[in-house]
């Protein structure tokens, strides 16, 4: 994995399979604090404390397919390499969160990468579920949530082309807005 | 055309959109689409599947064809990704592997434009896959 949005991308799968109808993704950058810490929560089927003990082991999927599961692990991996960790909560019935904080400064510390790519990406390919995305500069905010987008386009749907496009578009200006 | 920034420049946006989409509708039905499916589990991510994925809802739309662009998950083909299923209406789905968004451009100019089969394709029998 090449960057932290790219991450995201392959951990909100993970979501969509435990059947979540809401899936709220934050990265909080503080670089006062040298912290950079992204969470991935959702409202899912969750899962008991044995399988969340054992999906940090590359050796445990739920897939069929192959016997690997690489997911959180490489994003575990990711967050320690950078001088951070991973916590994971989660309950039968309860959703599941997944907080990965970095070193802000940290040289091995992935960059952000194509996170409004992402998050426009996600919304398009599963218009069912709700996202929210926040992300946090120090001390403001940009919130991106899908049931406002679908509240204004209607019967427009999220997976049109050029909506994804128009997403992207304006996540992107106001996340590299915040910086500024 | 100016940047959508925030909601309501996406509101603006809308008669356009409702334009584009049932100029389309006229022609479709859905089995009679091209349907794309890009593997995106983590092996898939991690080789690219994210820029592929782009280029095809981009570019499907603009070279105007009626196509569904959808994410799948690992076939098993981990050392082949990123792979992406192709179904043109009426034939069996072909699983390309190896695709970068050149090989993306080809598999639209030959393959789901002309039908014409191009290099790379997986040569296993596989189901569609419901689940990843």
């Amino acid at each position: 994995m090449k960057d932290i949005a790219l991450h995201i991308l392959d951990i909100a799968q993970n979501s969509v399979s435990a059947g979540a109808s809401l899936i709220v993704i934050e990265t909080v950058e503080k670089p006062s604090a040298d912290t950079l810490t992204v969470t991935i929560s959702d409202n899912g089927c969750g899962m008991d404390s044995e399988t969340v003990r054992k999906v940090t082991d590359p050796w445990f999927t739920s897939r069929t397919t192959r016997r690997v599961g690489l997911g959180i692990p490489l994003f575990m991996q990711s967050a320690v390499q950078a001088g951070g960790n991973l916590d994971i909560s989660s309950g039968p019935g309860k959703g599941t969160k997944i907080c990965a904080v970095f070193c802000h400064s940290h040289i091995d510390r992935p960059p952000k990468g194509d996170i409004a790519g992402v998050i426009s990406m996600l919304a398009g390919a599963n218009p069912l579920i709700d996202f929210v995305y926040r992300h946090v500069y120090e001390d403001i905010e940009y919130r991106f949530d899908t049931r406002e987008v679908k509240k204004i386009l209607e019967d427009i749907p999220l997976n049109e082309p050029s909506v994804i496009g128009y997403m992207k578009e304006m996540i992107g200006e106001n996340i590299s807005g915040l910086e500024g | 055309m100016a940047k959508v920034k925030s909601l309501a420049d996406l509101k603006k946006m809308k008669e356009q959109l409702q334009s584009d989409i049932s100029l389309r509708e006229k022609s479709e039905h859905p089995e009679g689409m091209v349907q794309v499916k890009v593997a995106m589990a983590t092996c898939g991510i991690a080789s690219g599947a994210k820029d592929v994925m782009e280029f095809f809802t981009g570019n499907l739309q603009k070279r105007n064809v009626d196509a569904i662009v959808t994410q799948t998950g690992c076939m098993g083909y981990c050392y082949a990704e990123p792979t992406v299923e192709v179904k043109l209406p009426g034939q069996d789905p072909v699983v390309y592997g190896f695709v970068d968004v050149k090989k993306a451009d080809e598999i639209i100019e030959k393959y789901i434009k002309q039908g014409e089969l191009v290099d790379g394709i997986i040569p296993v029998n596989y189901e569609t896959i419901d689940k990843k």
